[in-house]
């Protein structure tokens, strides 16, 4: 079989020139990175001050690793390794509490992304021939611009539909004969309900293919998508700080993500003893980007769970392949594809004197989508017997929490002392929602 | 002027009767009672015999709660009652924010409750119009 591919010169690339081509990328971005004030300092700590003591690829495993608190720290410039006119975008993501994170791009950056995106889109066997409605959040979040830029250069005809706004969606994609979206799993589910809904049979849609990431889901999850559309459903992975999506995709024959090593250094860490796992274990995904040069990121704990697929795939390509995403190492909450920590809600709640620092995070399934359910204690102290105030009170607490965490939660106001207290381990997330 | 104790109630099974029995075991009396509900809670709104007693006995079991003068004004137990007071509000203009009524049946009274904003006006032209406004020892009386 003719297996599609975008970059066959890289993608199906002997392991061992594969292999030589990442050590010389692994030199320039660590030559790249010790031009940003964070990583002198970092790697001057394990004495390393030139990119040339990099001797071989398991040299990478004397580097220290890069977390998401770093990159909270060195915001907003400590990382930028480039001067800020040969930088062309940024984006930002919501960090653990109410300090962002930021990714810079030069123009040689982007076309990198771009790139590989491309190779993903077209992996799945989609082509030039396509309508592609790109059904993810444009700006700041990276999955909108990320997928638009890749599916232009394949030569898609790109509908920039963003997210949301169901009713349009479903008239763009009768308008325009659309045949391949990339949204959110949920969203997807979501979405047929809406044609079940507003009676738009399937025969008066062309769609072929979904890409759908952001969120973890079950291989249940995708079938069910595959079943109610009648279509191809293609796994996505990536981070915004290894650009956005593009870091692994699903070929045709959905047998694990396929990362793209000429670009990304993969390595599974057990994430207790930091230690390497054996081959095919369960563990955390740490990476180092290899070509980027506005922000180059050595040994990034995503904090993502996997393992690898062990063997070959049929497709042939060299790059090894990640199993589905199974979780977090950390207490982030995925949303409806939005990314949230419980301690950027308590950063919310202790600026608002009305309410006690007491709080529980509901996070649970209605319908298709997730709802996030905020429950805080009223403080008696400054209770006023005003029933509206208390209205008032929860609306405005629902709207500082989405401005910080992009997502709009149902806020609940309790009794005082009806939640777990703020100190010690007290659980304060529970998530109904059913477990893959 | 009449008293009213609000309490902030989650609204879920076993917290309403957690209240009365606080009320219960002081010994206090419930004249009238109402609850609005507001989804994952519900504010209740009582008048009892002793409002600063009650006040201190479910603030001490950790209840939110306070309290706030309301105007209750007396009126006679029938048809068109409650219309001629409220005719009287309307023509000065005198918004009502919130309110609930009851009936003594012994004496063949109604009383009507009212949060209002301008409490001072509202009661010296009751009692101007020669209706008469409850102090919260009245209340216990009839």
């Amino acid at each position: 079989m003719n297996v599609p591919a975008w970059n066959p010169a890289v993608e199906f690339m002997e392991r061992e020139a594969l292999e030589q081509r990442q050590l010389a990328q692994l030199r320039q971005t660590v030559a790249q990175a010790l031009k940003t004030p964070f990583y002198q300092r970092r790697l001057a700590a394990v004495g390393l001050t030139d990119s040339k003591d990099i001797a071989s690829l398991g040299d990478l495993r004397h580097l220290p690793y890069t977390t998401k608190d770093d990159l909270r720290e060195a915001y907003p410039y400590g990382m930028l390794a480039v001067n800020l006119e040969q930088a062309v975008r940024l984006h930002t993501s919501s960090g653990t509490t109410g300090t962002p994170t930021v990714v810079y791009h030069t123009r040689r950056d982007l076309d990198g992304w771009t790139e590989l995106v491309a190779r993903c889109i077209v992996a799945t066997g989609a082509t030039a021939h396509d309508v592609f409605q790109n059904m993810t959040n444009y700006g700041l979040f990276t999955g909108g611009l990320g997928l638009h830029y890749g599916a232009e250069r394949v030569g898609m005809l790109v509908i920039p539909a963003s997210s949301g706004n169901t009713s349009r969606q479903i008239q763009l994609m009768r308008n325009f004969r659309t045949t391949v979206v990339h949204a959110t799993p949920s969203y997807l589910l979501h979405l047929h309900a809406a044609l079940t809904l507003e009676g738009v049979g399937l025969d008066q849609l062309r769609l072929q293919k979904a890409f759908i990431g952001a969120e973890p889901h079950s291989e249940q999850t995708r079938c069910k998508i595959e079943d109610l559309f009648q279509i191809k459903a293609y796994n996505s992975y990536g981070l915004s700080e290894m650009n956005g999506p593009g870091v692994a995709f699903e070929c045709v024959y959905q047998t694990g993500l396929h990362l793209w090593e000429d670009a990304y250094l993969l390595e599974i860490i057990d994430p207790r003893s930091l230690q390497p796992c054996a081959e095919e274990e369960n563990g955390e995904i740490v990476l180092t980007t290899l070509q980027r040069q506005a922000t180059p990121l050595l040994r990034y704990r995503t904090r993502d769970l996997s393992h690898l697929v062990g063997g070959h795939c049929r497709c042939g390509r060299s790059h090894r392949r990640l199993a589905r995403i199974k979780g977090r190492s950390d207490d982030m909450l995925i949303i409806n594809g939005v990314n949230i920590f419980p301690s950027q809600i308590e950063e919310v709640l202790m600026k608002v004197p009305e309410v006690s620092t007491n709080y529980l995070i509901q996070v649970e399934k209605r319908g298709a989508m997730d709802r996030l359910a905020v429950k805080t204690e009223i403080d008696a102290r400054l209770f006023t017997g005003n029933p509206r105030a208390l209205d008032d009170l929860r609306e405005r607490i629902s709207e500082l929490l989405r401005s910080a965490i992009l997502v709009k939660p149902a806020v609940e106001l309790h009794e005082p002392g009806s939640l777990p207290v703020s100190e010690g381990k007290a659980k304060r997330v529970v998530d109904l929602r059913p477990v893959f | 002027m009449a008293e009213q104790l609000s309490v902030f109630i989650d609204n879920r099974p076993g917290r309403l009767n957690a209240v009365t029995g606080i009320l219960r075991d002081q010994q206090i009396n419930i004249r009238a009672m109402t609850i609005a509900d507001h989804r994952d809670f519900g504010v209740a709104k009582l008048l009892v015999s002793d409002p600063a007693l009650a006040q201190q006995a479910l603030a001490e079991h950790g209840f939110a709660v306070a309290l706030q003068p309301v105007l209750a004004v007396a009126i006679e137990d029938r048809p068109g009652g409650l219309h001629d007071l409220l005719e009287i509000l309307a023509a000065h203009q005198i918004n009502v924010l919130d309110a609930y009524g009851f009936v003594v049946a012994p004496s063949r009274q109604a009383i009507w409750c009212m949060t209002i904003a301008d409490l001072a006006e509202a009661t010296r032209l009751m009692t101007e119009q020669g209706l008469r406004v409850l102090k919260d020892r009245d209340l216990y009386a009839l």
